[in-house]
Formats: structure tokens, C-alpha cells, sequence
């Protein structure tokens, strides 16, 4: 007997109640662009500027005694905060100590960081030094990578736009990219809301959604394509519906295969990049979701060209078939 | 039919073999990376036991290429360097100022008397008593200039010489900073790297980003600060003659004077020529020494030319004070007692035995051009990446089985065939990555688990097509072909679109985020061959055996 996600020949009828669908996500949307314009991103320092300090020590770290050792050192804005793993050791205890760009430097200097590791050791015994990891990103270059993360965003959108419209029609790249905004949109809102630190990783998961989600809607739309050639009397609707009942089960077994490699990763993989992982597991949820309600309700508003029997026509055209 | 040609059959499983026999030192890492060690050290010549046995330790008919491991994962020292070039541009002016006085005096008498009134916003600025002979002067100042040799620019001159009312004013021109930037630039990169090789590290990456920037990775080393110790400083070495000394830093030098702090003596400033004797770029060697009273110091040699020049100078100022100045700091200011004919001397200081170790290095490895400031540093503790590698290896076997018991759970003997090309795939990463030396980092490990989860995804969509294909009751033979003809137009749209983000992140990206990009991209390329290729040709050869009736998937 084998195991189905999704049992055979389904036949939901995903389009319904579109404008509930369309609804959700607007609403969802709107919340995560509120949410951004109000709290904003917790930016890491590769955004910001400053400096991080990872800290080890065998006894629990005790947040206020840390920060009150800190506080003489008039380094500005400081926050500490616990890391909880579980491949941790039963004696280690880490901390993460975020502190701002210090005014007319760029990258840390050497005698801050001194400084810091003095003050930490007389009040923790068990501090473990040199600090297992420090990083500095000076203004700078900070300015310049936030330049450039968004740009790679919106080239990558872009790209796809292009791509897609060559090869189905623009309809279809629309709906694509409907869906990739709404990914990208609603994965910025969580991060915003949860307040998860946003730095330079996290664009690449950013932009590891969109590849993921994109994959998803490329997938139904080639179907679409086949079925609207195959069946050239049925509506528009019916053959949306068809083409995702019909790769519904392959939808479902790749979201499941790439969450259970996620959350393996998520689970064991570490603190470092938990964030990370995180944000792609949440792209693939809500990039699964987006390539059914979002780009297909999309190409549905929009409607489509429906005469597909000259495949020479400009645009839409299949890959010839090969053999192996 | 389902039939493949038999050269695609092998062309196909040296691919495979190729693929896996490149991925196969990694599994071995610290025997093959000894052993690469040991045969790199026997090349350059080094002998001994131990190498012996380390090099005979993997065989050499294997390829012996390994994935790098990024900062992240080994640990190490990243710094990224910024270089204010256009410091370099009032020194070109302070060494230009010596031939414009002489052609100016030679031509006293047609342009009259002159001053100069220093060197400011990259302009020498010269004042004539006579601001009707400007033209003169002008004309004698720019026949001083000299070409610029570049490919972009023709028939221009190194400096440009204009007038503001009674100044002459000398700035270099266009061509020349561009040709003056790049120079400094490959300077200071090689300076750097040769500072680096000089301590001995493995493995050092030193890049140059954009226009004015380094970047400068180092493993193993133990925190940032000890690389930017090393590179921080110009280590500019200089021999100036003394003109006097002061207790007040802002006194007034005189033209052509500078005033420098003494690098001990607190309050204590040298009045010194600017124009120095000799410079540290004639130095041929520096080592770490002790002076007579057994204190550390470093003792150096200058080239030819520069001993020449230091045994002229000596000879004529018996008695006078001469400083040895280091990045504007003067070190000592000794009297000279005897002409010094050698060219070989000795600078003593209040050094510990570690500076004059590490000022010897400077000195030999040669000055920066510019004093470089730090816009990005991180240190990463060797621990935490071991930490980082054992995390990402319980994820990666984790993610892997459950994939692979997902499998075959859902598609029987097809899973299985699937599994065999999941394991191939990740195997084909490694020996890509190996093959071009990419560098792995911890979300590179990232990019793969989620290829683990990703390059099923063609199989599936094959999988899934061919059960489709059944249930229009057709034959398992011509299920199965239309099942990979029809899926693949969706595999390769899929698939590219995909390929464009990582592309596109690979091009933007930096650090961490471009070993992302690396192996997701090879992750796509393997997992497409593999789904289009090696389980296909399981399947073909398992359907050829089997003959089935029937077929489930």
C-alpha cells in the first residue's frame, strides 16, 4: 500500500470563492505592510552597522549582570540576548551582544572589544574567551549591502518576469509574480512582526523563496498550458481547477519533502542559522499557498489567450521533447 | 520504446563515476588535506619523514581536490580593507615640489621670485612675486609633466599646472589619479599578501572589491585583530635629516619642514625635512636583532642604490642628527658619528621582542602605499564552526533519510530508484564543488539540505506523470516514456526559473550568501540531470529485466 498525500482524481473547486481567497491574502498582506511601517525590521548589523559579540561561558548567563558590567563602558545602545539550543552542551550557555556602530568608526576596534571581554569576565567566571565569534560591519558598507540585497530582490523578480512571459504569455508572468510579491511581502511581515533579526542570509532566503515558490507556479501553469491546448471548449475556470487537481499531488509531496529537509535542518542544524531556515520553511508554506490562490486567481482575473493550437505563435512555446 | 542508445548508457554512468570519484577525498577531509599539505611541501622543495607518510596516505591515482571550507565552518579572520587612494595624491605632489624649485630657480630671472605656499585639496600651490610672468611659469612648470601611459586615455599628462591670480597652482590631471589608484591598489594588494605569506598562514584570500576595497580572509587565525595589526599599518620607513627639536606640536616648520612626535618621549616633536634621505622601499632585508645593550631591535639593509645614498648622506653630516621615522611617528634620532658606509644599520627603540619581530615582517614585506581603514571585520572561533560542520552533517543525514523513507513509502521500487539518484545527486555536488574549489559555507550546507528536499521534485513530477499515464489504461512501456516526455517541459521551466534567482544571487551576493547561491545552482544543474538521466536509465534497465505487466508507482 502506498502512502498519498492527496488521494486520487480530487476535485476541489479551488476558485469558489475567489474573492474570499483574494480577500485573505490582501488582508494578510496589508497587516504585514502595516506591521513593517510600524515596528520595521529588526535589521542585523550587516544592515545597520555595529557589532555583534558571541559569547560562551559554562554557568548561565545572567542578562542584567552582563548589561550593568556594560553600562560603564558607554558603548551606546546595547542588547543581549540568550541563544537556546538543543546541541548545546550542558554547560554551555550562549549569548548574543549586539552593540550600535560607535560614532566615527567604521569597523570595531580591538580595545572595544578588549574592553567588553574584561568587563564580561569579572562578573561571569566562566567566560569562555577569545569570543567564539565577532562581527563588525562598519555604516559603510552596511548602506551598500542593503542597497544591494534589495536590488538583487527586485532584479530576481524582474528576471522571472521576463522569463516567464517568453515563455507562456504575460498573463501567466503576472500571476507568477502576484504570487512572488505576496511571498516576499508576507515573509518580510513576519519577520517584522516577530521582530526576527533581518540580516544579509536572510535575503538569500528571500530570494530562495521566490526560486521555491516560483517552481510551485511554474509547475501548474505548465499544466495549464497543456490542458487549455488539450481542452479548447471548457471555460477558464474549469481548466484552472482541472490543472491544479491535477498536479495537486505533486504540489503536496515536494512542500513535504522540502519541509522535512527544513525542519530537520531547523531543528538540528544550530542557532547560527535558525533565522535562516525559518524564513525559508515559512517561503515554502506560504509560496505552496500563493501558487494555487494567488497566481491562479490572478491568471483568472486576467483571463487568457485561448487559441494555443500554433505553437509558432510569438511567445508560448514548449520545449520539444527528447528522448533520453 | 523506451530504449537508451548504449553510448548514452556510458556516456551517462562516466558521469555518474566521474562525479562520485571527485566527491570521494571529501568523505576522507583531514587524511586528504594532510595529505595535500604533505605534497605541497615536498614540491617546494622541504623534506622529512613525516611528509612522506602524510603524502602516501591517499593514493595518488585518486583526485585528491577538496571542497574549501568558508570562515564560517574552519574559523578564521575576515576583514575587509578600505584604502583612501586619494592620500596617495599629496605625496606625488611632495615629490613633485623638488623638480619644480630647481626648473623655477634655473628661470629666475625671466619669472622672478617665488613661494610656495603649501600643498592643500590636492594642489601645490606656488606664489609669484610677479603675476605678469605667469605664463612663463606655467609654460616652464608643464614641460615638467610627463605623459600618462594608459590605454583609456590619449596624450595626456601626469599633472596639469593652471593659475589663480598670482598662484601657480600644479594638480595632478584625471588620467593620471586613475593610473595613480591602480597602482596603488595592486601595490597594496600584493603588499598585503606578501605580509600574510610572511606569517604563514594556509590558505589566505585576498580579493579586491570594487574600486578601493580588499578583502582579506584568513583561517585559523585567532581574532581580527591580529590580521589588522599586521596590515594595518603603512610601516612607511624613512631617514630624514633633523632640523630641531620642539615641545610644541602646532610651532611653525618652515617650508619644506614637518613636524613629527617622538614615538617615546612624550611632548617631545622633531622639526625634520620632508624630503627624506632614504626610504623603506630601498630596503632589501630587515630581521629582528638586538642592539648593545642587548634590547630588541631591527636590523636592516639597504639596495645599492639606497646604501649608496645613506653613505653620501652620512659622510657629509658627521655630527648632525638624522631620524628614523616609522608612519610619522619618529623612532629615534640619533647622532651620526661616522660616515655609515655599508648601507646595513640597526634601529633601536623601546621595542618589545614582539614589535621588532613584527616591524622586521613590515619593513621587509614593504610599506602600504595608504594607511587602510576597516569597514567590515568578523572573527569566527574554530569551535563554533566545528560546531557549525557537526550541526550541518546530523541535519544533512537526518533530512536525507527521511526523504528517502518518504520515498519509498510513496512510490515503492520508483522511490527507490529515485533515492539512488538523490544520493548521486548530493554526491555529484560535492565532487562539483570539490572539481571547481568552491568554497562551502554554512548556508551553502543550508543550499544543499534544501536541495535534498528540492531535487526530488522532478522525479515526483515524472512519477506523478506516469501515474497519470496509467490510469488512461495505457501500456507500463508507453506510460512510462510519456510520463518523462510530458513532464519535462515543466522540469526545465521549473527548474531554469529557479536557476535565474540563484544566478542572480551568485552575481549580487557576497561571503555566506554566494556559497549559498554555488550549491544551489549545482543543485539544480545535478538534480536535472539526475532526474532526466540516471533514473531514467534505472528505470529503462529494470523495465528491460522485469518486462512488468502491470506497473505501480
Amino acid at each position: 500500500m502506498r502512502l498519498r498525500l492527496v488521494r486520487d482524481n480530487t476535485n476541489f473547486d479551488f476558485f469558489a470563492r475567489p474573492k474570499l481567497w483574494l480577500g485573505i491574502s490582501g488582508v494578510m498582506m496589508i497587516v504585514a505592510l502595516i506591521s513593517f511601517a510600524i515596528q520595521g525590521l529588526n535589521y542585523g548589523i550587516d544592515f545597520q552597522g555595529g557589532t555583534t559579540i558571541r559569547t560562551e561561558s559554562s554557568q548561565p548567563v545572567d542578562v542584567a549582570s552582563y548589561r550593568a558590567a556594560l553600562e560603564p563602558l558607554e558603548l551606546g545602545d546595547i542588547s543581549i540576548t540568550e541563544v537556546f539550543d538543543p546541541n548545546f552542551r550542558d554547560d554551555q550557555f550562549v549569548s548574543q551582544i549586539r552593540i550600535q556602530a560607535q560614532e566615527g568608526e567604521e569597523a570595531a576596534s580591538g580595545d572595544m572589544i578588549a574592553a567588553v571581554a574584561d568587563a564580561l569576565s569579572a562578573v561571569d567566571s566562566g567566560l569562555v574567551l577569545p569570543f567564539p565569534a565577532v562581527d563588525s560591519v562598519g555604516p559603510t558598507v552596511s548602506g551598500e549591502l542593503i542597497q544591494t540585497a534589495a536590488i538583487a530582490v527586485v532584479l530576481a523578480i524582474l528576471a522571472v518576469l521576463i522569463y516567464i512571459w517568453l515563455r507562456f504569455e504575460w498573463q501567466f508572468a503576472v500571476g507568477a509574480v502576484a504570487a512572488l510579491v505576496h511571498d516576499v511581502v508576507l515573509t518580510i511581515g513576519v519577520f517584522s512582526e516577530l521582530q526576527i533579526r533581518f540580516d544579509l542570509a536572510i535575503i538569500a532566503a528571500l530570494l530562495t523563496i521566490v526560486g521555491y515558490s516560483l517552481n510551485d507556479t511554474v509547475v501548474v501553469f505548465d499544466r495549464v498550458r497543456e490542458n487549455l491546448r488539450r481542452y479548447k471548449k471548457k471555460d477558464l475556470k474549469e481548466v484552472l481547477n482541472l490543472s491544479i487537481n491535477e498536479t495537486l499531488s505533486r504540489t503536496f509531496m515536494t512542500s513535504v519533502t522540502t519541509l522535512l529537509a527544513l525542519i530537520s535542518l531547523f531543528v538540528l542544524g544550530g542557532d547560527v542559522i535558525r533565522g535562516f531556515v525559518f524564513a525559508m520553511i515559512w517561503g515554502v508554506i506560504v509560496g505552496t499557498y500563493s501558487s494555487i490562490f494567488v497566481a491562479s486567481a490572478t491568471l483568472l482575473a486576467l483571463g487568457v489567450k485561448r487559441d494555443w493550437s500554433k505553437p509558432t505563435d510569438e511567445g508560448g512555446t514548449q520545449f520539444g521533447n527528447t528522448d533520453a | 520504446m523506451l530504449q537508451i542508445d548504449l553510448w548514452k548508457r556510458i556516456a551517462i554512468i562516466l558521469t555518474i563515476v566521474a562525479g562520485l570519484l571527485l566527491a570521494v577525498p571529501n568523505a576522507f577531509y583531514p587524511r586528504v588535506e594532510a595529505h595535500n599539505d604533505a605534497v605541497l611541501a615536498l614540491e617546494g622543495g622541504a623534506t622529512g619523514a613525516g611528509l612522506e607518510e602524510n603524502a602516501a596516505q591517499w593514493p595518488a591515482f585518486l583526485p585528491s581536490g577538496l571542497v574549501n571550507l568558508g570562515l564560517d565552518l574552519r574559523g578564521g579572520a575576515h576583514l575587509l580593507a578600505e584604502l583612501p587612494l586619494e592620500d596617495v595624491y599629496e605625496k606625488r605632489l611632495v615629490g613633485f615640489w623638488p623638480s619644480v624649485l630647481d626648473a623655477m630657480r634655473a628661470e629666475r630671472a625671466t619669472i622672478g621670485t617665488f613661494r610656495r605656499i603649501g600643498i592643500e585639496d590636492g594642489e601645490l600651490r606656488i606664489r609669484l612675486s610677479d603675476a605678469s610672468k605667469m605664463d612663463r611659469a606655467i609654460e616652464i612648470v608643464s614641460a615638467l609633466a610627463r605623459p600618462v601611459v594608459s590605454l583609456s586615455t590619449v596624450g595626456a599628462t601626469d599633472f596639469e599646472v593652471t593659475s589663480r591670480n598670482d598662484l601657480l597652482i600644479v594638480t595632478m590631471s584625471e588620467a593620471e589619479r586613475l593610473a595613480t589608484d591602480e597602482r596603488t591598489m595592486l601595490q597594496s594588494l600584493e603588499i598585503i599578501r606578501r605580509r600574510i605569506d610572511e606569517v604563514g598562514t594556509r590558505e589566505p584570500t585576498i580579493q579586491r572589491q570594487g574600486t578601493n576595497r580588499i578583502l582579506i580572509q584568513v583561517p585559523g587565525l585567532g581574532s581580527a585583530q591580529e590580521l589588522k595589526d599586521l596590515i594595518g599599518t603603512t610601516a612607511q620607513l624613512s631617514f630624514h635629516p633633523v632640523v630641531g627639536r620642539t615641545s610644541n606640536a602646532n610651532d611653525r616648520a618652515g617650508v619644506g619642514n614637518v613636524i613629527f612626535p617622538s614615538i617615546d618621549e612624550e611632548g617631545v616633536f622633531y622639526v625634520l625635512e620632508e624630503n627624506p634621505v632614504v626610504t623603506g622601499e630601498e630596503l632589501v632585508d630587515s630581521q629582528p636583532s638586538f642592539d648593545q645593550n642587548g634590547g630588541p631591535a631591527v636590523s636592516f639593509r639597504f639596495n645599492s642604490a639606497g646604501g649608496a645614498k645613506f653613505g653620501r648622506y652620512t659622510a657629509e653630516n658627521v655630527g648632525q642628527l638624522f631620524a628614523i621615522v616609522l608612519d610619522e611617528e619618529v623612532i629615534s634620532a640619533p647622532r651620526i658619528n661616522e660616515a655609515i658606509p655599508g648601507g646595513s644599520g640597526i634601529i633601536s627603540g623601546n621595542f618589545s621582542l614582539e614589535q621588532s619581530t613584527q616591524l622586521a615582517v613590515l619593513l621587509r614585506a614593504g610599506a602600504l602605499p595608504v594607511e587602510p581603514t576597516f569597514v567590515e571585520e568578523r572573527t569566527i572561533g574554530p569551535q563554533l564552526g566545528q560546531d557549525s560542520i557537526d550541526a550541518g552533517r546530523i541535519a544533512c543525514i537526518v533530512a536525507f533519510s527521511g526523504v528517502l523513507v518518504f520515498m519509498v513509502l510513496s512510490y515503492g521500487t520508483f522511490g527507490l530508484f529515485a533515492n539512488v539518484a538523490l544520493i548521486v545527486n548530493v554526491a555529484m555536488i560535492f565532487g562539483l564543488l570539490s572539481m571547481i574549489g568552491a568554497t562551502l559555507t554554512l548556508p551553502g550546507i543550508a543550499g544543499i539540505v534544501l536541495t535534498i528536499g528540492m531535487a526530488v521534485d522532478a522525479n515526483v513530477l515524472i512519477f506523478e506523470r506516469i501515474r497519470e499515464e496509467l490510469k488512461s489504461a495505457k501500456g507500463p512501456a508507453r506510460a512510462i516514456e510519456l510520463g518523462y516526455e510530458k513532464a519535462l517541459s515543466a522540469i526545465l521551466d521549473a527548474n531554469i526559473t529557479t536557476f535565474i534567482t540563484a544566478v542572480i544571487l551568485f552575481v549580487m551576493g557576497s561571503g555566506p550568501v554566494r556559497g549559498f547561491a554555488i550549491t544551489l545552482g549545482l543543485g539544480i544543474l545535478t538534480s536535472v540531470f539526475t532526474a532526466i538521466f540516471v533514473t531514467r536509465l534505472i528505470v529503462v534497465i529494470w523495465f528491460e529485466r522485469r518486462r512488468p505487466k502491470t506497473l505501480e508507482v
